[in-house]
């Protein structure tokens, strides 16, 4: 479609041209040199080192994590946009930016943040102690950084597109009606279903993927808090290259999956004409 | 029969109805006219139990239902958007009343073929299968009303129905539900800001402006008496000649002496008549009647006598 | 549901709806945000509260605290200006013109956003470094990348593209034609047009998109601390400098630049929340 107010053609072709090239050297280029280094050496060092006991034990950890954490938000972003947008209720937009403060904290104060409250010399370490409970250097403060860190993601989502859709057809199930959860299980949820996905794979790779705030309250014990991402690190430390982009190409990888899911999901949005973003 | 008792709703500060009296007779048909803001869609949500008055009744048949929940008042309400469920069929749609129902569900078989009924009812037969967004805006319109009708309301609610068609559409439309109404004999209310949808549908009108109930009378008693300046201006078109008289247009007649001298700043047709537009000698105010197309059109810069047929004149309200 | 009497001292908060569920979902939700995010954040500024003041000052307004600050805001300010402008190019170039591969650009561009940071890092000093991909072309020019606060801002233009992109992309589709023809019309010509009429309505959705990436830049800390060389005074970031302070057991140190970093941060981002809100009620939008 030609408009009347554009670009020359070759103007266009210099712009794409700068974006593309911008593109594929700060975002392409890194992805390529992964998967390249992680296959430098072939694939026998590559399956090697994904396969080794602790690669193994850190993905297991990885999976452990996101289990835990990506159901908790779920519940917590479900609630949260029921309120906020089926609602009015004074307070409603600070509540919305305070969905959104972990946004703003770097990870590593997020990891802190645990550290001060459950760490050793914290306010409830002498107690935790007392108890033998262990939280920092343990997998419940991973879960709790993680938690903390993908807070806002479903949330975040599920907001907007429950605000644009209105409570007119929410209204009509109860008219009709249907009990509050009748009326949320069979009218809310498919109008939200693909939102909630989309943000459910956000969640899950930001869960996966996270580094700063779970390195500051995992210890990097081997075989038992070392996640994923923590395990890239330690192997690339250890100058172990290839074993690091090894396991490093299975996160790189994961992000593809969310990118393609992401994708496709945004043409079935399209596809059924509800408008997005 | 339904009353509402000396209703009022504020939202924060802004005071949507002030003490609402109203009573509708079974098989009744009557439209809530009036301009935006004037609590209108308020009084019908309130009716409909989807919104909570601050004082006052509202009666169903002597039952006070003001501690009654929407699902529990049994009315159908058909929204101005018509909030269908756009991931069900059409056939889905209508039937989902009956689906959800906890006690007295009917068996499967039944519900489908008292969905399929309904939309014959709603000459939509044969399109059970489509979704929402493959239906034109007049046959969505009508489907919201066969989803209503499916819980066999006490009471038929419509916010806007025709809002959101195009003029044809909005005219077949009227005059079907205007038959509908009479075949089903169902009480029904409903709420519009185009006078002469009120004035084509309804048994009787309610006029309202500001949260206040200007008026409550026939159609025709709404237009040709109308009680406040307010309504005189909102139903049909009207002249305020000096002296507080309210004239229609078509209640004007020319004359040869006396009456009142006007300067014809333009004519053009309208139908069967010729529309003048012109100012009275010795005021700004501007006036508009018709003159029959049978005679002359009157000429640009004359002066014409007028003298109004049936006018009313309005006191200084009471408040 | 029971309706008018019965909950009058909840109505007068929020108004009344039919639809359920408002007590349980916000008390879920305001529970489990004070329980995870406010309580926890709290204890940072409750616990630099209970520090003296000569303890604050001495690690959180160190010189080497200092430099990792300026070197922190510094990188994460050029960062996103880099992104403001380039951001602004994908996001034109996506929404205004057709072309090949379109499709896939459009998703790749939230790459950032779904690959793990460590990830990013590593393989952006494997890029980088001397002898890495692009490294050795550059090194034999003089140019050094990693290790330097060059390779901190390259990685946190990586981190902060997608804020941008996503911010103005919705805004420059919603833009209707129409204003552009008008101004043609007028006798504006393509840049004046842009820079007159265009720009003037994305603005607001840019600096938006600035302040996320910059937010995130400050803070960010995974895709930096492989390419930044850790040099005290000089690549040392200040996540990194907690980071540091906390493997030394000084949780006051770690609290305090923690507080200066986050303290900082919000003051930047509540003036650029003033600034928009004041673009706002001037073209009440």
């Amino acid at each position: 479609m030609r408009r009347s107010t554009t670009e020359s053609r070759a103007l266009q072709i210099i712009l794409i041209a700068v974006a593309l090239l911008f593109l594929a050297f700060f975002l392409a280029l890194p992805l390529v040199a992964v998967f390249g280094e992680a296959l430098k050496a072939g694939f026998g060092p590559f399956l090697d080192a994904v396969t080794a006991p602790d690669a193994l034990s850190a993905i297991k950890l990885t999976l452990l994590i996101a289990a835990i954490s990506v159901p908790l938000n779920v519940v917590f972003g479900v609630a949260a946009s029921w309120a906020i947008t089926k609602f009015k209720f004074p307070g409603k937009s600070l509540l919305i930016s305070l969905i959104d403060l972990p946004f703003s904290v770097s990870p590593v104060v997020s990891g802190l943040i645990f550290v001060l409250l459950f760490g050793a010399n914290g306010w409830f370490g002498t107690w935790l102690a007392e108890h033998d409970l262990k939280i920092i250097f343990a997998v419940p403060g991973i879960v709790l950084a993680t938690v903390f860190i993908t807070f806002p993601f479903v949330a975040r989502e599920l907001i907007p597109l429950m605000m644009e859709q209105g409570k007119d057809e929410e209204e009509a199930a109860i008219s009709l009606g249907a009990t509050g959860w009748q009326t949320f299980r069979h009218v809310t949820l498919p109008n939200i279903r693909w939102g909630l996905l989309y943000g459910v794979l956000l969640c899950n790779a930001r869960a996966m993927g996270e580094f700063g705030a779970v390195s500051v309250v995992s210890g990097h014990i081997r075989g038992e808090t070392n996640t994923m991402p923590l395990h890239v690190e330690i192997l690339y430390n250890e100058y172990d290259f290839v074993g690091a982009f090894a396991v490093a190409s299975l996160l790189a990888g994961l992000a593809l999956v969310t990118l393609v899911a992401k994708t496709v999901l945004e043409w079935r949005f399209n596809l059924h004409g509800s408008a997005r973003h | 029969m339904i009353r509402v008792q000396n209703v009022t709703k504020t939202f924060g500060d802004f005071a949507a109805l002030h003490g609402i009296d109203l009573e509708i007779k079974p098989g009744e048909f009557v439209a809530l006219l009036g301009p935006s803001g004037s609590g209108k869609t308020t009084l019908l949500r309130i009716i409909a139990g989807l919104e909570f008055q601050d004082g006052g009744e509202v009666l169903f048949d002597g039952e006070d239902v003001s501690s009654r929940s929407v699902g529990e008042r049994q009315v159908g309400f058909v929204f101005q958007q018509y909030a269908l469920f756009k991931h069900m069929t059409v056939a889905e749609n209508v039937a989902f009343g009956l689906s959800v129902r906890r006690k007295g569900r009917p068996p499967k078989a039944d519900i489908r073929a008292r969905a399929e009924e309904l939309l014959r009812l709603v000459q939509l037969d044969g399109l059970g299968k489509r979704y929402p967004g493959q239906l034109s805006g007049g046959q969505r319109q009508r489907v919201a009303l066969a989803r209503a009708l499916a819980i066999e309301p006490r009471l038929l609610l419509l916010d806007e129905p025709f809002g959101a068609l195009d003029a044809k559409v909005r005219k077949d439309l009227r005059r079907w539900l205007r038959g509908l109404h009479e075949t089903m004999g169902l009480t029904s209310i409903f709420v519009t800001h185009d006078q002469e949808e009120a004035l084509e549908l309804a048994d009787r009108i309610v006029v309202m402006d500001h949260g206040r109930i200007e008026q409550v009378g026939t159609p025709e008693q709404v237009y040709m008496e109308p009680a406040s300046p307010f309504v005189s201006n909102f139903v049909g078109e009207t002249n305020q000649l000096p002296g507080g008289i309210h004239v229609r247009p078509h209640d004007i007649d020319l004359v040869a002496s006396g009456g009142i001298p006007v300067v014809v700043d333009n004519v053009f047709r309208r139908g069967g008549s010729w529309r003048v537009e012109g100012r009275i000698e010795g005021h700004d105010r501007v006036v508009e009647f018709d003159v029959n197309a049978a005679s002359p059109a009157p000429t640009l810069g004359d002066t014409v006598r007028i003298q109004p047929l049936r006018e009313r004149q309005f006191h200084k309200r009471r408040l | 549901m029971t309706a008018s009497s019965a909950a009058g001292a909840r109505r007068r908060w929020r108004q009344p709806s039919v639809l359920p569920g408002f007590g349980l979902t916000f008390g879920l939700s305001l529970g489990w945000l004070t329980l995870i995010v406010l309580i926890p954040l709290a204890t940072i500024f409750l616990k630099s509260a209970g520090m003296g003041w000569d303890q604050f000052v001495a690690v959180g307004l160190s010189d080497r605290a200092l430099a990792a600050y300026r070197l922190s805001f510094g990188t994460a300010a050029a960062a996103g200006l880099v992104n403001a402008l380039f951001g602004l190019l994908v996001a034109w170039v996506l929404v205004r013109y057709t072309f090949p591969g379109q499709k896939i650009i459009g998703a790749i561009v939230d790459l950032p956003f779904a690959l793990p940071t460590a990830v990013a890092g590593i393989a952006l000093t494997a890029l980088y470094s001397p002898n890495g991909w692009v490294g050795r072309f550059l090194d034999p020019l003089g140019i050094k990348v990693a290790f330097t606060p060059i390779g901190i801002t390259v990685a946190l233009v990586f981190i902060g593209l997608p804020f941008v992109v996503r911010s103005v992309e919705p805004v420059l589709a919603d833009l209707g034609n129409d204003v552009e023809e008008a101004a043609a019309t007028l006798g504006a010509t393509r840049l004046q047009t842009f820079s007159r009429v265009i720009f003037p309505a994305i603005a607001p959705a840019l600096l938006t998109g600035f302040a996320l990436a910059f937010a995130r830049g400050v803070g960010e800390y995974g895709s930096v601390i492989f390419i930044s060389g850790n040099m005290p005074g000089r690549t040392e970031i200040a996540p990194l400098l907690i980071v540091t302070q906390l493997e030394q057991y000084n949780y006051d140190g770690a609290t305090a630049i923690a507080t200066v970093m986050m303290l900082v941060s919000f003051a930047i981002l509540l003036a650029l929340n003033v600034v928009q809100a004041a673009g706002r009620h001037r073209y009440g939008a």
